[in-house]
């Protein structure tokens, strides 16, 4: 049996009088996609951030390899964000760096590289994303699908173990959006790395996911596979799913 | 009742030591930055050509305008006590003293200053500041230490150029307009002028990079930290103008103790 590489335990976070998380308990298993899925402003987003630090929960523990993320070592947190990318719901692109720029910074700022090996890795991640030929771009210049493959080319040129998606196909078409699960399937599969994508962009997601999570009303209401989800008794995961899937037939 | 008065000064003070200390450790990392490797050579002429050399335009129409004005009112005073030869000193220590380094900053504010204030509070924003943290890259050394240097850098170079051409604006209103003898002008601002008076005005302009640059970059950082709760645009705007006017408070507020301690 995979290892369980992220645990949540009892993650609590509030923002002022705003309970979000009211005790999450989540397994993400190394090597696997985990989608998790829920109505927006569930706090899927947060409960993702808590991986990388830029969140701290109230309560509760978040274990990494199964110690504590706040009583790793510095070395240990450090390797283990190292080998994390996140990609942003919105991209999080730097408009006033170029495409090739853009893709290169995470290399540039934290590692010597050679500027030839930098080209290269950066124009393989490229290739592999079919986004060559626009190097000197800016990200405004860019469709909406175009920016998430550079995105995407930003989170995998580090060559990660973790890649978190925030909502991967937020204000695209259909055609595109279909473009990115498959991209993330297939990168998945070459490279293995662990993913964790936020989405409510069901069943589409399910075509990509491993293990199923549904976060409502601040806590996990279901954790299983896409079989065990769709033969869920629960009212709430069904009221989820067909609400869900009668829109889509709308 | 009393009690709510209480609970409301302390929540204020509690909120003030809060920025108080949230804004020495945003200057204090990113000072300490700058000693690390490798230094950020490409981001800090950016900069410097941003903060400095596109400043260059304003500061020499100001610069020009206030020399100016200073000759056209100093020569109207001094023509009272028959003093007029003395215009070339009034205008030099005017403006090396003051209002090159106080003048030049606050034009550098609302010219460069505001512009870092925005530009960062966007990054904010967009959550670009939040994908640096995920890359492992330090946003303080990415945002704040290079824009740091490049004012310290191009402050005193500015200062210096607002100095002689408001020089030279004296000159212009006093000897060329009104009549007072070019060599007697010269001659003034030469004698009158010492290396202390100048190293006064670089000093101040030195402290005075650091104060409106870590402020104006600091504004932008925390721009979603605002007593509004403003999120978006709104938050950048906030902070962009308590960006400039705090900026300019805290120039002429340093300009008075530094002075004191000057005279």
């Amino acid at each position: 049996m995979a290892a369980h590489f992220i645990q949540f335990q009892d993650i609590k976070k509030q923002f002022g009088a705003l309970e979000v998380l009211k005790g999450v308990n989540l397994s993400i298993t190394q090597g696997q996609v985990t989608v998790v899925i829920g109505k927006s402003g569930t706090g899927k987003s947060v409960l993702l951030k808590h991986i990388v630090g830029l969140i701290h929960q109230d309560s509760g523990q978040l274990l990494i390899q199964g110690e504590p993320l706040d009583r790793l070592s510095k070395e240990k947190l450090r390797r283990f964000k190292n080998k994390t990318s996140y990609m942003f719901q919105d991209n999080a692109l730097f408009d006033f760096l170029t495409v090739f720029d853009n893709i290169a910074l995470p290399l540039k700022e934290t590692s010597k590289i050679a500027d030839a090996v930098l080209q290269q890795k950066v124009h393989a991640r490229m290739t592999q994303l079919g986004i060559d030929g626009i190097d000197h771009k800016y990200p405004s210049e860019l469709s909406g699908g175009m920016r998430k493959r550079v995105a995407l080319a930003r989170a995998l040129v580090t060559d990660p173990e973790v890649i978190l998606f925030d909502e991967p196909t937020t204000g695209l078409d259909p055609i595109r959006k279909k473009d990115v699960h498959t991209m993330i399937k297939a990168y998945q599969k070459q490279f293995g790395f662990t993913a964790v994508i936020v989405s409510h962009d069901i069943p589409h997601i399910f075509d990509l996911a491993q293990h199923i999570a549904l976060l409502d009303d601040g806590i996990i209401i279901f954790e299983g596979s896409q079989q065990d989800l769709l033969r869920s008794e629960t009212p709430e995961v069904q009221a989820f799913i067909q609400g869900k899937t009668s829109m889509e037939h709308e | 009742m009393i009690t709510g008065y209480i609970e409301a000064i302390g929540s204020i003070f509690t909120r003030f030591a809060g920025s108080v200390g949230r804004f020495f450790l945003f200057f204090v990392s990113g000072v300490n930055q700058i000693f690390s490797t490798p230094v950020q050579t490409g981001k800090i002429l950016d900069h410097i050509w941003f903060i400095g050399a596109k400043s260059v335009f304003v500061i020499l129409l100001t610069g020009l305008f206030t020399g100016m004005v200073l000759g056209l009112q100093g020569y109207y005073t001094l023509v009272t006590f028959g003093s007029e030869a003395a215009l070339g000193t009034a205008v030099s220590l005017t403006l090396i003293r003051e209002l090159g380094p106080v003048l030049g900053a606050i034009m550098v504010t609302a010219r460069a200053g505001s512009a870092m204030a925005a530009e960062i509070g966007v990054m904010r924003m967009s959550e670009q500041i939040d994908a640096l943290f995920t890359m492992q890259i330090d946003p303080v050394r990415f945002v704040f230490t290079p824009r740091l240097l490049a004012a310290v850098l191009s402050f005193p170079l500015l200062t210096a150029l607002f100095d002689m051409v408001g020089i030279f604006g004296g000159y212009l209103s006093g000897s060329l307009f009104l009549g007072i003898n070019e060599a007697v002008y010269m001659d003034r601002v030469i004698n009158s002028v010492k290396l202390i008076d100048i190293w006064g005005g670089f000093f101040k302009s030195l402290v005075f990079a650091v104060v409106v640059t870590t402020i104006c970059c600091y504004r932008g950082y925390y721009s979603h930290v605002n007593r509004q709760g403003a999120y978006g645009a709104k938050a950048v705007s906030l902070a962009t103008t308590s960006a400039v006017v705090q900026s300019c408070v805290c120039v002429l507020i340093c300009d008075y103790v530094i002075t004191s301690f000057l005279v």
